[in-house]
């Protein structure tokens, strides 16, 4: 896991161009959100393994980075990514909040996870 | 403090059990050398904290805390270790009636004189209370005759207005650091936690001494 480098997400993202992609997005805030700090509110959600057909995608900002994918169908859009791990046929995006924990989490991959 | 032959600790998360339990299981050890299972209902699979700097991604994260929950267990003396299977976050889904049937085949299966798991309905995070609403019916399920004690966990606020104060309450004092030791085993999640309540006790502070040095259990009543 490392600090996104714009160029190589770009580059890992160009390569799943036209093809079917299992994808895990997931936000959250954290579910002790609202007892650790009073009437903070609780949300987040995730989705695992969706079967998704990418059009495009593109990684834009400074840091931290938004990306979204252009699909047969319509959009995936995620925001506040910092980091990014890839391996062959996959790609993670992740983005944490000021206490360094995970708040936000994008992976693809051409196999199921 | 009653002899107990055999504890099962039925938890949903990696960590709940040494928060919840650590010193009263080196308690029963210490003192009567109960035989103690130890099962855990999902791998923790969503937590929150990769570790600062992170030591694990979304699809390692399970391994990494398996490996802390093994070490925790090893310095809580307990000596069986059970993954249920379930996924994090994904308990309160799940058919009630189907996880309770797993958890009876469990229960039946170690056989313990008393059970431990989190109260239904007042344990703040969704899996812990559907891991406390699946253990109390699996327990309904099994005849009275053969049913074990079941102490429960609440830790929401409003626990004592809704069920009066805790009927059993372990000093664990001299086992204290062992229970920070066990802590710390879940370095992934803990390194904040275990940082502040440090901090903490050592400026003196008492809500955190009494939060790690006062197990409390409410006997669940069927």
């Amino acid at each position: 896991m490392k600090n996104i480098e714009k160029n190589a997400v770009q580059a890992a993202l160009d390569t799943f161009s036209g093809k079917q992609m299992y994808v895990h997005f997931e936000m959250t805030n954290g579910a002790y959100a609202a007892y650790r700090h009073g009437k903070f509110h609780a949300a987040g959600g995730y989705v695992r393994n969706a079967r998704q057909d990418i059009k495009h995608g593109k990684i834009t900002g400074d840091g931290p980075y938004r990306v979204g994918l252009k699909t047969e169908n319509g959009w995936i859009f995620a925001e506040g990514l910092s980091v990014f791990e890839q391996n062959d046929g996959s790609l993670y995006l992740y983005g944490f909040d000021e206490q360094e924990k995970l708040s936000i989490a994008l992976q693809l991959s051409t196999a199921p996870f | 403090m009653k002899k107990e032959r055999h504890i099962l600790l039925l938890f949903p998360h990696p960590d709940d059990e040494t928060f919840g339990a650590a010193g009263t299981v080196l308690m029963h050890k210490r003192k009567h050398g109960t035989k103690v299972t130890c099962a855990t209902l999902t791998s923790g699979e969503m937590g929150r904290n990769l570790g600062n700097p992170p030591v694990a991604n979304r699809e390692t994260l399970p391994i990494v805390r398996r490996q802390e929950f093994e070490r925790a267990c090893e310095i809580m003396e307990i000596d069986e270790l059970l993954h249920l299977g379930y996924r994090d976050k994904t308990l309160e889904f799940e058919d009630i009636q189907e996880v309770a049937s797993h958890l009876k085949e469990v229960i039946e299966k170690v056989n313990p004189t008393l059970v431990i798991s989190f109260y239904p309905g007042l344990s703040i995070h969704p899996d812990h209370d559907a891991t406390g609403e699946a253990v109390v019916e699996a327990m309904k399920q099994i005849p009275e005759a053969e049913r074990p004690t079941l102490h429960t966990k609440a830790i929401a606020a409003h626990s004592v207005k809704e069920i009066g104060e805790p009927d059993i309450v372990h000093d664990i004092d001299e086992l204290m650091d062992q229970k920070l030791k066990a802590i710390d085993a879940h370095e992934s999640q803990m390194q904040e936690v275990s940082a502040i309540t440090k901090q903490k006790l050592s400026e003196g502070d008492e809500d955190t001494e009494a939060w790690i040095r006062y197990e409390e259990f409410w006997t669940y009543e069927f």
